[in-house]
């Protein structure tokens, strides 16, 4: 009998594009939705909860104390409990990696806030700035880079976390390991494990790039 | 003109930052408030423009009450500098000076074009227009955040401690910037400051604050140091009122006599029309040092100066170009000395 390689190139090559729901193609597609929307929907649900934290100073402590709770749960246990709600599709993923996401952007959002010197706010008053111009035009840009610090912790952490889906049978590219667990066929397994890696990379590459072209003046000041 | 009608500062825990304050900065002037911390000086600065409002009383500019105008609306129309510049990390420099352009709705073209003229005029290298705040040292982001101030040509200008945090030789020449830009732009000036000689050197009128936000006294500066109201006022001044007093007097009228003249114990050695030193009268010893000062420019304290750092005990007038125009005999200074301790 031949020895079984560790890692069938032809696996790749029949797997690539076969038209089935578990080609290579469609499970690297299927990752990205499930870990593409919690960064977006995260942002989008940080951004206001961050600003609210930051205007009632109070609310902060308890907003995060929940967000860590949240982030403590096993998202094994979350997906088994939304399962009986959402059933065995994506939006089960989705959710939960979306809370795990607003739970790292709030603090992300707050403390971005809280980088903007006072008396570089204090100037944008004494301009005449009126608040919501002063938040738009000012203390956002600002805290620019403090978020998007966060949203790489976020990027590459969901697109690991997605995986953990395959379980409900909605991993995406960790499809790939229960099939290769099932079969005692490691192919697949490494491949979705290359693959997963690559996706981070990228993801936070773009992050990465989004921030040298967003915020020029960070470069700036490392530079001198 | 900026008129404090008794205002008080009183905030909720019954701390008094500023107590019946009443004053006037005049049109065209510099007022500068100075005072120990605690003294409600920069309280006062910022309910002009509303970034605090006043308990009791009322601030009226140029008879209008501050607190009926709305306030993003007010504080355009109102320059302000700051300790640290304050200027936005994230805008390039130009952007920074047409911040308020911007806000006025001015178009980014007019908006910008104004921008270079005043860093022009405010003495920067219109090279660092394209650069961030960062990149730039403590002075230049201090003279950034004065053209920022002036972009919109406001009649008013607030300065709270604008040089504080610079070293002494860059916070004297933008002090000698400000005076000049003044002499350009006759706007009306407060300017708060805790350094009693910044005051001096800078106000036309100083109001000096004792702690607890109360006006000690307001006075200009030769007649502050001459007449201090009262003992805190002569504390804060400090030691050589007298000799200061001096830099608010003229050399105009100093009668000069003949440089050429060998008749008194020194005489005046010169070099192609310079001064190179005075010699005894019977020509023994080595030339000693003599002092210059330039009449109608320089203060009555730069000439006496000049005399004292001399055994000759005389002073030396030059032109601008540090050619010798006469000199100044001892009797001279002292009469002129005598005339201003009178005045």
């Amino acid at each position: 009998m031949d020895e079984e390689p560790l890692f069938r190139w032809s696996w790749v090559a029949s797997n690539w594009d076969n038209d089935t729901p578990n080609s290579i193609v469609n499970l690297l597609g299927a990752h990205i939705v499930m870990a593409g929307l919690p960064i977006l929907l995260g942002l989008l649900v940080a951004l206001p909860l961050g600003l609210a934290c930051v205007r009632w100073r109070w609310l902060y402590q308890p907003v995060a104390g929940l967000m860590n709770a949240i982030y403590a749960l096993p998202s094994l246990a979350l997906f088994m409990i939304l399962l009986s709600v959402t059933g065995a599709e994506r939006t089960t993923v989705i959710i939960p990696l979306t809370f795990y996401a607003v739970a790292v952007l709030i603090p992300a959002v707050v403390d971005g806030l809280g980088s903007v010197p006072d008396h570089v706010r204090q100037s944008a008053v004494a301009m005449g700035y009126t608040p919501l111009r002063r938040l738009l035009g000012v203390e956002l840009p600002i805290a620019v880079p403090v978020v998007l610090a966060g949203l790489r912790v976020v990027a590459v952490s969901s697109i690991s976390l997605v995986s953990v889906g395959a379980l409900i049978g909605q991993g995406g590219l960790g499809n790939f390991f229960t099939d290769a667990y099932q079969r005692d066929f490691y192919t697949p397994a490494i491949a979705g494990i290359v693959l997963i890696v690559l996706l981070a990379l990228v993801a936070d590459g773009l992050i990465l790039l989004a921030q040298r072209l967003l915020t020029p003046w960070v470069r700036a000041r490392r530079s001198t | 003109m900026i008129t404090f009608e008794s205002v008080t500062k009183r905030y909720a825990d019954g701390t008094v930052a500023v107590d019946r304050l009443s004053l006037e900065a005049p049109t065209g002037e510099i007022t500068v408030f100075v005072g120990p911390s605690g003294c409600g000086k920069t309280t006062s600065l910022r309910m002009i423009n509303r970034m605090i409002d006043p308990t009791e009383g009322r601030i009226l500019l140029d008879g209008t009450d501050v607190t009926t105008i709305d306030p993003p609306q007010l504080r355009r129309g109102i320059g302000y500098v700051i300790q640290q510049a304050g200027l936005f990390p994230h805008r390039k420099i130009v952007d920074n000076v047409a911040t308020v352009p911007y806000l006025l709705g001015w178009d980014r073209k007019k908006a910008r074009d104004r921008a270079m003229e005043l860093l022009e005029r405010v003495g920067l290298d219109l090279k660092l227009a394209g650069r961030y705040p960062f990149q730039l040292s403590g002075g230049q982001q201090q003279r950034v955040g004065v053209a920022r101030a002036l972009a919109a040509d406001p009649p008013v200008l607030l300065m709270d401690e604008p040089f504080s945090a610079v070293d002494p030789i860059v916070r004297t020449s933008l002090q000698d910037e400000l005076i000049r830009l003044q002499s350009e732009l006759q706007k009306t000036i407060v300017f708060v400051t805790h350094d009693i000689d910044e005051a001096i050197k800078l106000g036309d009128r100083v109001a000096v604050l004792r702690v607890g936000g109360r006006l000690a006294q307001l006075a200009d500066p030769k007649t502050l140091l001459s007449e201090p109201a009262d003992d805190f006022v002569r504390d804060f001044l400090g030691r050589d009122r007298g000799i200061r007093r001096l830099q608010f007097f003229g050399t105009d009228g100093l009668e000069l006599s003949d440089p050429a003249d060998t008749s008194g114990a020194w005489t005046l050695r010169m070099a192609d029309g310079r001064p190179s030193g005075w010699a005894r009268a019977d020509g023994s010893g080595p030339l000693e040092p003599y002092g210059t000062f330039v009449p109608g420019r320089d203060s009555l304290r730069t000439a006496l100066d000049a005399a004292l750092l001399t055994p000759a005990g005389a002073a030396v007038a030059v032109d601008g170009d540090g050619r010798v125009v006469g000199v100044v005999r001892r009797e001279t200074l002292e009469a002129a000395l005598a005339e201003a301790a009178d005045e």
